[in-house]
């Protein structure tokens, strides 16, 4: 009688199981990057500072109280309309911009959609969101504050940017983002810039935190 | 018929031709996975708020994080979402400006401009907390912030 044999184990595929597995960690790990909402902090202002006298009509003022309630124009809202009334003041046009840094005079809104109302801002360059918050608010509810007024920048910043350049402002930016690595596209960087800081000078983020309430 | 005759077979070795490769792809594994972190975290990992507009922070070596949430040692520290972590300590906002200015020692003076301080707080911090951070990082003109949030899907 033959004796028992153990028959080879093909460990072929085997190098197939590993680079499959590697394959899959590669694609599934994500390396964490940091990530968020950034701002730009006013300087301190000097001791004898005076601030300039703003229309109240250019002012948009939210405020968040310890219980987290929001307060729009002296009106109870919830965070889910903010976006659309954050937007219906900024885009309202209903007067002369400020003058620009050259001593040009101020000029209308030609860009602007809202309903030109008396009682709202005056133009995209005027228009002053103020956010006041109490000491005891969460700050996950006062991000998601911020986060709605930055959408409605954006929105409207796509919007303008989709009409005048035919591709919204986030494609924009990217494709100024993309022609500054790279050398091929070196000719395309000035016009892109340019059409970038039109769009930003057309709607400024004009986001201004208060001192708050305790 | 002789002619195919059986080979003569005996105890087959264990192939070992993959361990090279298990080996590698767990090294490959590691290598991506790991992330080199300075600090020990002394606050209970926070819950970043979500945020759609956000920005990625390009430069690591630019960035000094300010983190803000539960100590996980809550009869040392005290209890309460208010706490606030520099390097590997808690600290008070009072120990903020010295924080800044010891990073910004490091840093090319050309460059100190680009710095940026990342708030990385739990949501279930309260804004006053933020607010004294965001005073002191002022004092120091320490002015490019990023409030760290995770990605949420627009709309």
């Amino acid at each position: 009688m033959a004796r028992r044999e153990n028959p080879e184990i093909n460990a072929g595929s085997m190098a197939d199981i590993a680079f499959l597995l590697l394959i899959f960690f590669l694609v599934t790990t994500t390396m964490n990057v940091d990530s968020g909402i950034s701002k730009k902090l006013s300087e301190k202002p000097p001791q004898d500072y005076v601030p300039p006298i703003v229309k109240q009509k250019n002012i948009f003022e939210v405020s968040i109280n310890r219980n987290n309630d929001l307060l729009v124009e002296n009106e109870a809202m919830d965070v889910k309309n903010l976006k659309d009334a954050a937007i219906k003041f900024i885009d309202n046009g209903g007067g002369i911009g400020a003058p620009g840094e050259d001593g040009t005079a101020g000029q209308r809104c030609d860009y602007c959609k809202g309903e030109g109302l008396d009682t709202s801002s005056d133009h995209p360059n005027k228009a002053i969101i103020s956010v006041q918050s109490d000491r005891g608010t969460e700050y996950g509810t006062y991000i998601k504050v911020q986060n709605e007024l930055l959408r409605a920048y954006s929105e409207l910043r796509n919007r303008l940017s989709k009409q005048r350049y035919n591709m919204s402002f986030d494609e924009l930016e990217e494709a100024y983002d993309n022609a500054k690595n790279n050398a091929d596209l070196k000719d395309q960087v000035e016009t892109l810039q340019r059409r970038v800081e039109d769009i930003k000078k057309a709607y400024p983020q004009i986001i201004s935190d208060m001192e708050p309430t305790s | 018929m002789s002619k195919f005759r059986k080979k003569k077979k005996g105890m087959p070795a264990v192939n070992t031709a993959s361990l090279p490769d298990i080996v590698f792809m767990l090294l490959f594994f590691f290598m991506v996975t790991t992330t080199m972190r300075e600090t020990d975290l002394r606050i209970e990992n926070p819950v970043l708020p979500s945020a759609t507009e956000i920005k990625k922070l390009e430069d690591k070596s630019l960035v000094s994080t300010i983190y803000v949430g539960k100590s996980t040692d809550t009869n040392r520290d005290g209890v309460g979402y208010n706490k606030i972590q520099l390097n590997d300590k808690i600290s008070t906002a009072d120990q903020v400006p010295a924080f800044i200015l010891a990073k910004r020692d490091k840093i090319a003076e050309k460059l100190v401009p680009f710095m940026t301080t990342s708030i990385k707080a739990d949501r279930r911090s309260n804004v006053g907390t933020i607010i004294d951070i965001r005073l002191k990082l002022r004092d120091v003109n320490a002015l490019k912030i990023n409030y760290s949030s995770t990605p949420d899907a627009k709309n």
